[in-house]
């Protein structure tokens, strides 16, 4: 047997044996605690993601300019006092389009993940907790999308379904629920073992009361932290179907649509592309840093996964 | 461990099945009809019953499926409709372009993750770890479109030290396979690290220094073999996201490439070709896999004599 010694996961293992024996539980707000009292980088990029979700709400109440204001005199302006970011092609505010943009983008990182986590987790919890046929044959499914190169996976279904954000969503929806439901379903397979869900069953509890009440809830830590580490990989597919000319279609405006749009002018005005560029790298990094500090806090046997 | 190897390769034929079932099923069963969806509503009823015919999509689900399994297992991926050549000839020539590209771009990102993830763990904590550290987020957070194009505008444009794109020199390759090559790198540094930091715990790098060896050779002779095993796992697995990423790299730098040709396939709704990159493609992800999990059982005596 290999003998490891000690891991920053295990540590943390330990203190939570420790409080356990000293009756103290470690709830999720204890764990957010100390999160934020030891990784004050995490707690710096939940600001970030904060205030860009501010700033797409509120858009409209942050810019002079409306989002298809054109001022043809000013076109491929330079970043100035009147244009922070200067302008496009059409003489369009870039800061302008780039906080409406936020909103698309930001909406495509979020909602394919919120689905793509609640398919994965209960195809996950129903694959581990019944095991036998239903087991293999949804894993050997997660298996066949995994295979797929995501970004190819995704171009196809966006072909099949048409333009348009419906259409994105499925597509990143059905490139990430697999490996959502393998993480859930390995941990389904250490909590039916449990003496709790054990003495559930003897008591009589239905099989889909146990999975939702009694499994469901000891997820929840992994789930947050898949969730917080998908949001930005989402984000990324998106913009770069939107960059292939594949996924946000004009009038609407996303991030990875303006690259697209601005790369044309990459010589002569390479604000166009570079700073939606910065602005998407920016929010994964962000996503990416919080993701690893709640991960050490709630899940540290995520770590090498 | 041939009982083992032999399961995978039964299992890979499965997915394989599965696969070109799925990719069968997206692209000719479309919502509505195949024939518009590629054509656009203005075809003229003649192209559509000659498609029609020549797709066999007059004839039953299944005589659909065997025909379309028989043409692939014999590398008959049909013609396209834009380019009018046979696909298998197109996916021909454009594979030694990503082939290279993505070889480039491995070399690259491989050796600079390896040294920086080995840098980080040795000085675990200090200022080079968390550079390094910091460096391989940054490189793992960042889009391919964008380094490529933050390359091409400093390096190609305003430096002018290669061209901008197109591979018809050597030298065309280096900047698209930085870019490609980027993100591998951050995740190749970060996994070397976490697995090299756990390696220099265990008690046989004690013993190793016990007998006096050196740090460089405690490092790289003993814990460093042991680190790499999860790494190669991972370099493999890497080759997927290479091919898939050359999408965007092969389209920046104007290469004729499978990500390229499938790029072309989507905006032209040319179905053939767009089957054809794509099952390529997978297939070939789906045996880099293969060969990866056969190299781990061989590579590790734990897994080649315990099972």
């Amino acid at each position: 047997m290999r003998r490891k010694k000690e891991q920053p996961g295990q540590e943390v293992d330990r203190k939570e044996a420790l409080a356990a024996q000293l009756g103290e539980s470690d709830t999720l707000k204890d764990k957010m605690g100390r999160m934020a009292a030891d990784n004050k980088l995490a707690v710096f990029s939940a600001v970030v993601i904060a205030v860009f979700i501010l700033a797409a709400v509120f858009a409209p109440y942050l810019t002079p300019f409306d989002f298809d204001e054109m001022d043809l005199m000013a076109r491929l302006a330079p970043p100035s006092s009147k244009h922070l970011l200067g302008t496009d092609e059409l003489g369009r505010d870039v800061l302008t389009r780039l906080l409406y943009g936020a909103r698309v983008s930001l909406v495509v990182g979020i909602v394919p993940t919120i689905i793509s986590m609640l398919v994965g987790a209960v195809l996950g919890m129903v694959s581990g907790y019944i095991g036998g046929i239903t087991d293999s044959v949804i894993m050997r499914l997660a298996d066949v999308v995994l295979s797929f190169p995501s970004l190819l996976l995704a171009m196809v279904i966006m072909y099949t379904m048409g333009d348009g954000i419906v259409s994105i969503f499925i597509a990143l929806a059905v490139t990430n629920w697999a490996s959502v439901a393998r993480v859930v379903r390995s941990e389904t397979l250490s909590l039916r073992e449990t003496e709790y869900v054990e003495a559930a069953r003897s008591m009589g509890v239905k099989d889909v009361a146990i999975i939702f009440r009694h499994i469901l809830p000891n997820c929840i830590p992994s789930l947050i932290v898949l969730f917080t580490l998908n949001v930005p990989s989402a984000i990324l597919s998106e913009s770069s179907l939107s960059f292939l000319g594949i996924g946000v279609q004009l009038p609407n405006s996303s991030w990875g649509l303006m690259v697209n749009m601005g790369r044309t002018f990459l010589y002569n005005a390479p604000w166009l592309s570079l700073v939606p560029s910065a602005a998407i790298m920016l929010v994964v990094l962000a996503f990416n840093f919080l993701g690893d500090g709640l991960r050490d806090v709630l899940d540290p046997h995520l770590k090498n996964s | 461990m041939a009982k083992n190897i032999g399961r995978r390769v039964l299992q890979t034929l499965l997915v394989l099945f599965c696969v070109s079932l799925a990719i069968f099923i997206l692209l000719r069963i479309v919502p509505g009809d195949a024939i518009t969806t590629m054509m656009g509503e203005h075809a003229d009823a003649e192209t559509i019953a000659r498609l029609t015919a020549e797709m066999d999509l007059d004839k039953p689900f299944y005589v659909q499926f065997w025909t379309y399994l028989k043409d692939i297992c014999t590398g008959n991926f049909g013609t396209s409709y834009t380019l009018h050549k046979p696909v298998t000839e197109l996916l021909a020539a454009a594979f030694p372009n990503t082939v290279k590209l993505a070889l480039i771009a491995a070399a690259i990102a491989w050796m600079i993750g390896i040294l920086c993830g080995v840098v980080a763990a040795v000085t675990k904590d200090g200022i080079l770890d968390r550079l390094f550290m910091g460096f391989s987020l940054f490189g793992v957070s960042i889009p391919v479109f964008m380094v490529a194009m933050v390359l091409q505008y400093l390096i190609a444009y305003r430096l002018g030290w290669v061209s901008i794109s197109g591979v018809e020199k050597w030298t065309g390759f280096i900047l698209p396979a930085v870019a490609l090559g980027w993100n591998s790198a951050g995740s190749i540094a970060r996994l070397t690290r976490s697995t090299l930091v756990e390696v220099l715990q265990e008690d046989y790098i004690d013993t190793a220094k016990a007998k006096g060896l050196g740090r460089p050779a405690v490092i790289f002779l003993h814990a460093l073999r042991n680190a790499m095993l999860p790494v190669i796992t991972m370099m493999a697995l890497q080759i997927s996201s290479l091919l898939s990423g050359a999408v965007i790299t092969e389209t920046i730098f104007s290469i004729n490439g499978i990500g390229r040709l499938a790029v072309d396939a989507i905006t032209s709704r040319d179905i053939p070709l767009l089957q054809g990159t794509v099952l390529f493609t997978t297939v070939i992800v789906i045996l880099g896999n293969l060969v990866a999990d056969c190299l781990y059982t061989v590579l590790d005596p734990r897994i080649r004599k315990g099972a």
